[in-house]
């Protein structure tokens, strides 16, 4: 599904500032993994986000979707198989439009848009019956602004916006942490439900050990652009997250 | 009454430029100063066109055609040379300067005893407020359903919150020279139609109408509070036409017509920093009362 290859990205290149993230690194994720990534500060988690999500692109190596090169592809392109959840919950969303008027701009991500009618009356049902699966009551308002709501329930719906089209690959850069403890919960097991799509890959990074190895079914550790650390199965059911806390105290 | 329809239709003609600018400027959140060349442009084209024996509507539908063209590289630097919005606008607002002066060829065209729009609708105050009155609502309809649709939606989104567009697979670039080509083709109607009304163009009556748009805008917003957005798009327009009313009363009351810009400025600082002027006192109060 997600091949990483040979990747290698360095910031301030060729200046006496130079900071190398990634040298020669590697990563296969298959589809119906969800990978929980923890790391330090600086540690390339979400560098690595950004060059899957094509913000950045990585100075030699190879991005590679489901046997298709996309190194090069610029984001907006890639957005067609990526979705991302961003940590801070207002920016997956555009305040001053409706929630219909966000999940139509989000429904058209595989398609052209044209001059017809941005909101269309039949998508309103199939809306409705997404939202009523976040529990939030938003299938009610339809027509409220999203400023208007709470980060969690904005986060919600970022959520819900990113996986609307059904991508291959999910991006989750610390999505939870900016929410309250039930905001952060209810957004987990939702992500938890989401990621259970056989046919998508979804990758969260979390500083939260516990999160980390109770969500997903895959763990890897970043130290230095470099994984240390690379857990799945019954391996990682006996791992406790205060134990993988002190053995490599960050 | 007559002054009352005159001041009428002034505001209106000014108010396609503000819609032009509020596009730009509350729409894309983009601070665009092409507005003043692109409104000197569409006036300069749109003389030297009608000067020259080209019908009035067909002047104003090319010269909208060019201030999109102005738009355009406003737009480009700011995407492609990753220039600063308020730069990129200001160069092109420059060069329009040399460009409008090659259009006319001289600094000023007249159109004393040419065919104008105006005329063609009879030539008496009615009529050029009706002219006024049919294009800004035209102008409403138009853009109001073309914010509804896909396109459209995505550049508002793109104003909101550009990074999120991105993620949702828009190229947020195109969508920027969209907005900014379609604001621009606006700004260069109202100047069509400023030169049309007053009987000539000239190479610097764009100077501080940008000013103008921004304090019609914000005077609108203070008008009606609504979150519609065909209603703000009329508060726009009100806000325009109420401008013009200020500043006939102002100009009654006895102040010299060269003070105008500077009153105009502060008006708009002062409407533009209302909001964050209302937190202050709430705040003060606040304290007070603790």
């Amino acid at each position: 599904m997600l091949e990483i290859k040979n990747l290698c990205k360095a910031f301030h290149k060729n200046k006496s500032d130079e900071k190398v993230i990634f040298e020669d690194f590697n990563l296969k994720i298959k589809s119906g993994e969800f990978v929980t990534i923890i790391g330090g500060n600086g540690a390339g988690k979400s560098t690595l986000m950004n060059l899957i999500s094509g913000t950045i692109f990585p100075d030699r190596g190879k991005i590679v979707v489901e046997d298709r090169d996309v190194t090069k592809l610029p984001e907006h392109k890639r957005a067609k198989f990526i979705g991302r959840v961003f940590q801070d919950p207002l920016k997956g969303t555009a305040p001053s439009l409706t929630i219909e008027e966000n999940l139509s701009l989000s429904m058209l991500r595989n398609s052209r848009r044209t001059l017809s009618f941005g909101v269309k009356k039949n998508n309103s049902e199939f809306f409705m019956k997404e939202l009523e699966k976040l529990n939030l009551g938003l299938e009610k308002r339809l027509k409220t602004k999203v400023g208007l709501l709470s980060g969690g329930q904005r986060q919600a719906l970022t959520l819900l916006m990113a996986t609307i089209t059904k991508p291959k690959i999910l991006l989750l850069d610390e999505h939870t942490a900016a929410l309250d403890p039930s905001s952060r919960d209810k957004i987990l097991n939702l992500t938890n439900e989401i990621a259970k799509d056989e046919k998508m890959a979804t990758l969260m990074i979390t500083h939260n050990m516990e999160h980390a190895l109770n969500f997903g079914n895959r763990t890897i550790m970043l130290k230095q652009g470099k994984i240390v650390f690379d857990v799945k199965g019954e391996e990682r059911e006996k791992l406790d997250a205060s134990e993988i806390q002190n053995s490599f105290n960050f | 009454m007559n002054i009352l329809i005159s001041t009428c239709s002034q505001g209106l003609i000014y108010a396609i430029l503000a819609l032009g600018v509020y596009i730009t400027f509350r729409v894309l959140n983009f601070a665009d100063m092409t507005a003043e060349g692109s409104l000197t442009l569409g006036g300069s084209t749109c003389a030297i066109l009608i000067s020259n024996g080209v019908d009035p509507i067909s002047s104003v539908l090319i010269s909208s055609m060019v201030g999109a063209i102005a738009g355009l590289a406003t737009a480009l630097l700011h995407t492609t040379l990753k220039m600063q919005e308020i730069l990129a606008g200001i160069l092109t607002m420059i060069s329009l300067y040399s460009i409008n002066l090659r259009i006319m060829g001289k600094a000023n065209v007249s159109l004393i005893g040419k065919n104008t729009i105006f005329k063609m609708v009879g030539n008496t105050q009615i009529s050029s407020f009706l002219v006024g009155l049919v294009i800004c609502s035209l102008l409403l309809l138009g853009l109001t359903w073309f914010f509804k649709t896909q396109i459209g939606l995505a550049i508002r989104a793109t104003g909101d919150n550009e990074q999120m567009m991105r993620a949702q697979g828009a190229n947020t670039n195109l969508k920027k020279i969209l907005a900014l080509m379609i604001s621009n083709s606006i700004c260069a109607i109202s100047g069509a139609l400023i030169s049309q009304s007053q009987g000539y163009s000239d190479v610097n009556m764009g100077t501080g109408t940008i000013v103008i748009a921004l304090a019609s805008i914000v005077i609108g917003e203070a008008l009606l509070q609504k979150d519609s957005f065909i209603v703000k798009l009329i508060s726009v327009v009100f806000g325009s036409i109420c401008y013009r009313f200020i500043i006939f009363l102002v100009l009654t009351l006895g102040m010299n017509p060269s003070d105008l810009k500077l009153f105009t400025a502060i008006l708009a600082a002062v409407l533009l920093s209302l909001p964050n002027i209302k937190k202050v006192i709430k705040r003060g109060v606040k304290n007070v009362g603790n």
